[in-house]
């Protein structure tokens, strides 16, 4: 009949679900925001600078995370495909992170530099012309369409104050550096250092 | 893993173990028999009343089951702070056995493979078979499953090359890429619009296409000075720069007027990203015959 001091008790009990609950998350979670597998980048990361930021805005404007993922899992079936198996150190400037839960379409975590930039764009233009089985929608828009440059160096300000290492430099030339450029640029540019910091034979 | 982490998830993953554990038994009823009694909580709301018996043995062993289960988990695997588990497990310790079985289940194969001359190996039906999954995995995206390329993208199944289709060139090709470029209005940067008419009607002449004669010999004068140092006089090319013939049937972009006028207007950049970096030399040589063999067969 003990339980019955839990269950008449509200305040009591809502302190202890509390305690049950967090259990997972201080002995899974919290360590890893102290951890430096986790925080400190790999060898030779650069955040990604104004254009390749927009493109990853657009990335996630478009779905894309919906269909691809950026994880590459230690099993050798996906290392032999997609390349070395994503590390933590790759993602600490990610916020938030593309990793996804679901692939339609490959994983694209190291897709950077494997096909050519003319590919992408044709691709991104019209997937079955260059892959006829593809399911992919086309983004023909991302062709017609500018990057708005007037939130490139807030977005850019927001992330400095997260940890990403940009200087004040690059903040102010941002918005030049974007302004004019076509969509499908920002795209391209953003796809073309995919996991590029990290190569391996396989 | 810091000394103080590895006690905090130690700690808080032992204490959610046992404190499960103490919990079962802390409120326990003492099972004496496996009739249900009538007896009840003593409350009833909306004449709805609970009754007050034990938990089934099942449910209880089963839960006393995944106490014990998760213990011996935590002995054997890494869980446990900076415990490295009885059994030594580890992802990456799983993955270089994967990639190690396949190794030695394979690398003889390959080295027998990456030996055989290229012409040769091209006969061979297995080779062509992991050739062929090779080519769908890693070039068939922009090549096509059969080979035969699209706009922008060479058709490697003619014996049109725009670098030469010789065992050496095709395996030099696979392993640093390529990197074509043809400049917009060849070393002609003022070209007018006129001269863009006449040399692309000069250019359709050389494969005998409709033509514009009047233009296309007046086009000779203009391809003399923007085009000939890559495409030579004639107009066959050159190999040594990738730069395409232009007197035959293979057009890696269209053929037409608008198509050549487009390419004389814009120029063309074209990439064959290098695998010498994410292949082995023994897939790429197998490969290099796979490629031989779409043409050579």
């Amino acid at each position: 009949m003990r339980h019955e001091i839990v269950e008449k008790k509200l305040g009591l009990m809502t302190v202890l679900i509390l305690f049950v609950i967090s259990g997972g998350f201080l002995a899974e979670i919290v360590p890893l925001f102290f951890l430096d597998e986790t925080n400190e980048p790999v060898a030779g990361l650069e955040p990604l600078d104004p254009l390749e930021l927009e493109g990853r805005d657009i990335y996630i404007r478009e779905g894309c995370h919906v269909c691809h993922t950026q994880m590459i899992r230690p099993f050798r079936a996906e290392t032999e495909r997609y390349g070395h198996y994503s590390v933590a150190g790759e993602f600490v400037y990610e916020r938030p992170f593309l990793w996804g839960s679901k692939r339609t379409g490959p994983d694209l975590a190291r897709v950077g530099g494997r096909y050519s930039d003319a590919w992408q764009r044709m691709h991104l233009f019209d997937p079955r012309s260059v892959v006829p089985e593809s399911n992919m929608p086309a983004f023909p828009w991302l062709f017609e369409d500018k990057v708005d440059h007037t939130k490139t160096a807030q977005k850019m300000r927001t992330l400095q104050t997260l940890g990403v290492p940009y200087t004040d430099e690059q903040i102010e030339g941002a918005a030049e550096d974007v302004r004019g450029q076509f969509e499908i640029d920002a795209l391209v540019a953003y796809l073309q250092q995919l996991g590029t910091v990290i190569s391996d034979k396989r | 893993m810091s000394t103080f982490w590895s006690i905090w998830i130690s700690v808080i993953v032992l204490g959610t173990i046992f404190g499960c554990w103490w919990l079962l038994f802390a409120t326990r009823k003492s099972q004496t028999t496996d009739t249900e009694t009538e007896k009840t909580m003593g409350h009833s709301f909306d004449g709805i009343e609970e009754y007050d018996n034990p938990l089934p043995k099942w449910w209880f062993y089963l839960f006393v089951g995944t106490c014990v289960f998760a213990l011996i988990y935590l002995a054997l695997y890494p869980g446990l702070g900076n415990w490295q588990g009885l059994l030594g497990w580890t992802q990456e310790k799983q993955w270089e056995e994967e990639v190690q079985q396949a190794e030695a289940r394979y690398s003889e194969i390959y080295a027998q493979y990456g030996s055989t001359p290229i012409p040769e190996l091209a006969g061979n039906e297995d080779a062509m078979e992991m050739g062929q999954r090779l080519f769908a995995n890693n070039c068939a995206v922009c090549h096509g499953s059969a080979g035969r390329g699209s706009v922008g993208f060479p058709n490697l199944t003619d014996d049109a090359w725009l670098y030469g289709g010789d065992p050496d060139t095709i395996l030099q090709t696979l392993h640093n890429g390529r990197q074509g470029n043809m400049p917009a209005k060849g070393t002609m940067p003022n070209m007018t619009a006129e001269q863009v008419d006449q040399v692309v009607n000069y250019v359709l002449s050389f494969s005998g296409r409709e033509q514009d004669k009047a233009a296309a010999e007046a086009g000779a004068e203009v391809y003399a000075q923007a085009c000939v140092a890559c495409h030579g006089a004639d107009g066959t090319g050159n190999q040594a720069l990738g730069a395409p013939n232009l007197t035959d049937d293979s057009w890696l972009y269209g053929s037409t007027y608008e198509w050549i006028e487009e390419t004389v207007v814009y120029g063309r950049q074209n990439v064959m990203p290098a695998q010498g970096g994410r292949l082995s030399d023994d897939q790429i040589h197998i490969l290099a015959g796979y490629v031989y063999s779409l043409s050579n067969n």
